[in-house]
């Protein structure tokens, strides 16, 4: 661990005792959101608080504000800040507390900046409406904040809109909103996950400078590992709205005591050290892209004379930060997006553009699974219905026979038979994305296209759907072209790999080859933008940056 | 009590109750009116009796008899032009969603032109010429409502036409029919059960509207429209208007009593009570 | 945005267009001859002949739209079939009793109703927002017909405050004028304050739902700097349109208000006309409603487009 980070222990400035948090509604009482945390904060310190959804790390934010979203009530527990249970003051008082003494920065800046507003009102405003500055002062202060977080041209910064910046600005900006007046608790809420990795090392460093140069306490919510570890002096693991455990961050990051937190931890690390998946060179090309450019309804090219081939078991993946045209390639591979130029070759046979000119076995031959399990499946129909459709479509089997073909199916996927009467409505999102999985392999395909099927899961459960996707291209024979932003996700399990940058190609090869020098240079910017669990990373990344500039 | 998978609110069971009450009444008008509809039974202006409940009209006839036919008439007229506005608007709304960019434009532009007029002075205007029998009254009021169906019916399947399952179904090669049927309807079926029940409430209004001014249903025939207009000159001394008035009234309550829970279920989502 | 706009106004011009032909054309060009349909039993193919003549119907139908068009431009629009007069002359003073009527609603509805519908979705699921609910769903159910019976019942009859018919001539003083309508005027503000206010109510939930409140609530800003300062901008678009809508509607539901209460209007002379079959009368009036629901429409559109701060301050 790091050890020039300032560590003070004096002054405790939050401690939560016990904290219960529960659902009510008209019908009685819901779930239980949060039961029996406890966490002490000091001065300085900043505490990251790790989970999956549902783990309730959202909650506990913002009920350290004494803050729950409508339904949701605190029933149990103390939350004293400097001395004072919040849970004792009355709504006034609550009040005087938020954004003065204990501020929030939330996920998505876009969405918490008022739209009608300028930034400069939104940032002073804290200050100014609770009395602590005159305009003119928050204003000094909003610009000193400004060029500390590196917001460019930091003196008009503030009288633009909201819409006017981009996204990885605004977050800054919603940090300085947060700092203006000068808080003795800052609460972060995932607030680099909406974020492309590359902006993420900028605003997390940003982020990090801030805390420690005004020595405020900080709760760090984040579902990211490899984040939390380059910011945070301890770390609280929950499940379920439970703690898991709780340590000092080298303890929790390198000797886990418990299982779960072993398993997060073990996946994570499995992430950036796993071993390239050599490929052999050998085979004729099942998908052969040439030349593929596409532009629509602007002179801009989405995409821009990209050249790839996919062999029959390869797992190629195309990895680009969002707007670098890798969905818009997935469109055009199967037709939703017809090309403008090139040529897309299908086992030897040109594909026609269009959806609609395809045959149905070429429309069979490459399927696709979808990011968001949610709405990929129709939740009116069974799991009958939904696998059993493409089965009965291109094969032109009876009833009986459909049946059978989906139970088999199901067990393929490791889902009990009994489901296949389930709808989507009565599954987990893994389990949803398993008969995703399931429906495009009813088809019997050749190449399965997978945009983006890990980035909605949580980490145990994408690495779940990963080894199922691995196993069925043992067992099947059949290639994948793996759409997706995540890096780790491309090293465990793609042989090739097709870097994307504005619509362009700039790096197409066997994985270890792509990702070993010498490198094209976004190649290198995004590598090593991706965090590692050391809590050194951050630092090292960022006096690489300097260097080269 | 449970309908479409979901618990029955109490005012849902209402609202249920009061559109069943009004439907019994309407298909049994002819079994249990102890008058005909347009028969002259007593003295005008008659107080209620034992004989006639509600009280005798302008010209003598039976009012709780004309309430009663007059339900058939409203209400019959109602559905049917509720059912018409949304034979077209459906068609034409997801026709918008799913055809292309360019069925959808023409579609549209010509929505908006219908909707920037006001619905009331077209219809006086078509009803002017056209003169007011049923038949005309039908297609008029229900091309004039098929177009806020046509906007939602599009907006509806849009929302949907744009999720990966259906996505997913254009990719498997399904054809355009397979997907409005399977894909489209079953997920775009309760807010348009919830626009027609308000569909329905707008209609019979507007038509009792018409009848008042006195360019709906013509007399003789009983319709609740029509009986407020005749007697509600003389809501001081009988209030006699009250009883169709508040007919009126109390089918659109139960009629939205129905809708607000349909809402309500559909916003919830799928599946959660299964 | 100045491009947005005249665009929206350009294209609400051409709407009107399209209007006045569906009202003159769609009028002209139903099946049936408009002569032989006016004299009915009494046609002899003599005064059909004559009839035909008098209307113009023998020369080619643009032509006579296009008269019809530019004669209305310049005020001329023709004359009543059912008493030769003019028909401008009727119009003016009619026109005014109906703006009278419907300005009068609207200065007191819209306020009301934007108060009214703001402080429900303040205090969203409280006792007021509540009781608003159930009484706006009440008054939205009953035709306004029935609204005017009942104002008439309790407050013309029972209680002898308010004439039972609004007899205004063109001499009656103002104060006489607000006194003799408002009956009337409580009609009309009954009905629409309910869908504005229910309109409106929706609106500022929407906005108050978004996380930019959540935001100014954790910034611990006193709940009325929120509404004022947070919500309201975000929800003047979306309640000026209400208005618009509401004030169109209003504008539109004057007719039956008019003949309840036997008001010397537009709206109840065009029910008349169209019981007379006074065609030129009809499509005058239906013209002029027309203009006045697209006019507000457009305003509407503009207002929304100008309070839009994307479109304000571009990038």
């Amino acid at each position: 661990m790091n050890d020039n980070r300032p560590h003070r222990t004096d002054g405790q400035v939050l401690r939560v005792d016990n904290l219960r948090i529960e659902v009510k509604t008209d019908a009685g009482p819901g779930p239980v959101l949060v039961d029996d945390v406890s966490f002490t904060l000091r001065k300085g310190e900043v505490l990251g608080l790790i989970g999956e959804s549902g783990a309730g790390k959202s909650t506990i934010g913002l009920a350290s504000m004494v803050y729950t979203r409508s339904g949701c009530y605190i029933t149990g527990g103390k939350i004293v800040f400097l001395d004072q249970d919040l849970r004792e003051l009355n709504g006034d008082q609550r009040r005087r507390t938020r954004g003065v003494k204990i501020s929030y920065i939330a996920q998505s800046a876009a969405a918490s900046f008022n739209p009608a507003l300028t930034i400069y009102e939104q940032v002073c405003e804290v200050a100014v409406r609770h009395g602590l500055m005159s305009f003119a002062e928050a204003k000094r202060e909003a610009v000193k904040l400004f060029r500390e977080l590196e917001l460019p041209n930091p003196d008009v910064f503030g009288d633009r809109y909201p819409h006017q910046v981009s996204g990885g600005q605004l977050q800054r900006a919603m940090a300085a909103m947060a700092m203006v007046a000068k808080p003795d608790l800052l609460i972060f809420d995932e607030p680099t996950t909406a974020l492309d990795v590359t902006t993420q090392v900028e605003v997390l460093a940003s982020f990090r400078k801030l805390i420690r140069e005004h020595g405020t306490a900080a709760l760090y919510i984040t579902h990211d590992l490899a984040v939390v570890a380059q910011i945070a002096d301890r770390i609280m693991v929950l499940r379920h709205g439970k703690m898991v455990e709780q340590g000092d961050a080298t303890q929790i990051l390198q000797h886990p005591t418990q299982e779960y937190t072993q398993k997060l931890v073990a996946e994570r690390v499995a992430a950036s050290t796993h071993e390239f998946v050599e490929s052999d060179d050998t085979g004729e090309a099942l998908l052969k892209i040439d030349q593929v450019s596409a532009s629509y309804r602007t002179l801009v090219k989405v995409i821009n004379g990209v050249t790839l081939d996919i062999r029959r078991g390869d797992t190629v993946a195309v990895v680009g930060e969002s707007g670098s045209g890798k969905s818009t390639l997935a469109r055009i591979v199967v037709g939703l997006l017809p090309r403008e130029e090139g040529d897309i070759r299908f086992g030897g046979e040109s594909l026609p553009p269009r959806l609609r000119d395809r045959s149905k076995d070429q429309l069979r031959r490459i399927q696709m699974i979808y990011q968001m399990p949610d709405v990929a499946l129709n939740p009116q129909q069974t799991l009958l219905e939904i696998i059993g459709r493409p089965v009965s479509f291109y094969f032109n089997k009876s009833g009986d026979q459909v049946r059978q073909r989906v139970k088999e199916l199901l067990r393929q996927i490791d889902l009990p038979e009994s489901f296949i009467t389930r709808r989507p409505g009565e599954l987990s999102g893994g389990q949803k994305q398993r008969v995703s999985i399931a429906r495009a392999l009813a088809a019997e395909p050749e190449l399965i296209i997978c945009d983006e099927v890990t980035s909605a899961l949580d980490p145990l459960v994408a690495e779940e759907i990963l080894r199922l996707l691995k196993r069925l291209q043992d067992e099947l024979g059949v290639a994948y072209m793996f759409i997706t932003h995540d890096l780790g996700t491309v090293k465990r399990i793609a042989n090739k790999v097709a870097v994307m940058l504005k619509g362009q190609l700039v790096a197409f090869g066997s994985t270890p080859k792509v990702f070993a020098p010498p490198f094209h240079p976004y190649t290198e910017l995004l590598l090593s933008s991706v965090p590692e669990m050391r809590s050194d990373w951050l630092d090292e990344v960022l006096a690489k940056r300097r260097q080269l500039v | 009590m449970r309908l479409f998978g979901h618990k029955l609110t109490l005012s849902a069971q209402i609202g249920l109750v009061i559109i069943a009450v009004n439907v019994v009444a309407a298909i049994l008008a002819p079994f249990i009116a102890p008058y005909p509809e347009a028969d002259i039974v007593g003295t005008a202006w008659g107080p209620p009796s034992a004989e006639h409940w509600f009280g005798l009209d302008n010209l003598g006839r039976d009012v709780f008899s004309r309430i009663l036919y007059g339900a058939r008439m409203t209400i019959g007229l109602g559905l049917l032009i509720t059912l018409l506005a949304f034979l077209l608007g459906t068609i034409a709304g997801f026709a918008a969603a799913i055809l292309g960019r360019w069925v959808d434009t023409v579609l549209s532009r010509l929505a908006d032109l219908m909707l920037s007029m006001p619905t009331l002075i077209f219809a006086l205007v078509v009803l002017s010429v056209m003169g007011t029998d049923i038949p005309v009254l039908i297609i008029t009021v229900g091309l004039l409502y098929s177009v806020p169906v046509f906007r939602l019916a599009r907006a509806v399947a849009m929302n949907i036409a744009v999720l990966e399952y259906v996505e997913a179904a254009k990719l498997r090669g399904e054809g355009l029919w397979w997907i409005i049927r399977r894909e489209i309807l079953p997920n775009a079926l309760p807010p348009l059960v919830a626009e027609f029940g308000l569909r329905f409430c707008f209609t019979f209004l507007f038509i009792a509207a018409l009848s008042f001014l006195g360019l709906g249903i013509q007399p003789p025939q009983a319709d609740w429209g029509s009986m407020v207009k005749e007697t509600g000159q003389m809501i001081a001394l009988r209030p006699i208007a009250l009883y169709p008035a508040g007919a009126i009234a109390l089918l659109t309550i139960g009629v939205n009593l129905v809708v607000d829970w349909l809402l309500a279920i559909h916003s919830r989502g799928h599946g959660e009570e299964v | 945005m100045f491009k947005l706009i005249s665009q929206r106004v350009a294209l609400g011009l051409l709407t009107l267009l399209l209007a006045s032909a569906l009202i003159f054309l769609g009028v002209e060009a139903l099946p049936g001859d408009l002569a032989s349909k006016l004299l009915a039993n009494n046609a002899t193919p003599e005064n059909l002949a004559a009839l035909r003549l008098e209307l113009g119907l023998d020369r080619p139908m643009l032509v006579r739209y296009w008269e019809w068009l530019s004669h209305m431009l310049q005020g001329d629009f023709g004359a009543s079939l059912s008493n030769k007069r003019a028909i401008i002359g009727d119009l003016g003073p009619r026109a005014l009793n109906t703006f009278f009527l419907a300005t009068y609603a609207a200065v007191i509805a819209v306020p009301l109703a934007v108060a009214l519908g703001i402080i429900a979705a303040i205090r969203q699921g409280g006792i007021f927002d509540r009781l608003v609910n159930v009484v706006t769903l009440f008054s939205i159910s009953v035709p306004e017909f029935f609204i005017g019976y009942v104002l008439v019942m309790l407050l013309a009859v029972k209680i002898r405050l308010f004439p039972v018919l609004s007899n205004v001539t063109p001499d009656t003083d103002f104060a006489q004028r607000l006194y003799l309508t408002f009956l009337p005027m409580a009609t009309m503000v009954m009905v629409v304050v309910a869908h504005m206010m229910r309109m409106t109510r929706a609106s500022v939930l929407a906005v108050m739902a978004s996380p930019y409140i959540e935001m100014a609530i954790l910034k611990g800003l006193p709940k009325w700097r929120i509404v004022v300062q947070h919500a309201l901008p975000n929800a003047l678009a979306p309640i000026l349109n209400v208005v618009a809508l509401n004030l169109a509607y209003l504008i539109v539901g004057v007719v039956v208000v008019e003949v309840v209460f036997v008001y010397p209007g537009m709206g109840q002379w065009i029910v008349d006309s169209v019981s007379k079959k006074d065609l030129p009368v009809v499509q005058a009036c239906g013209m002029i409603f027309a203009a006045v629901f697209i006019s507000l429409n457009i305003l509407a559109d503009v207002l929304a487009i100008i309070s839009n701060p994307r479109l304000r301050h571009p990038r």
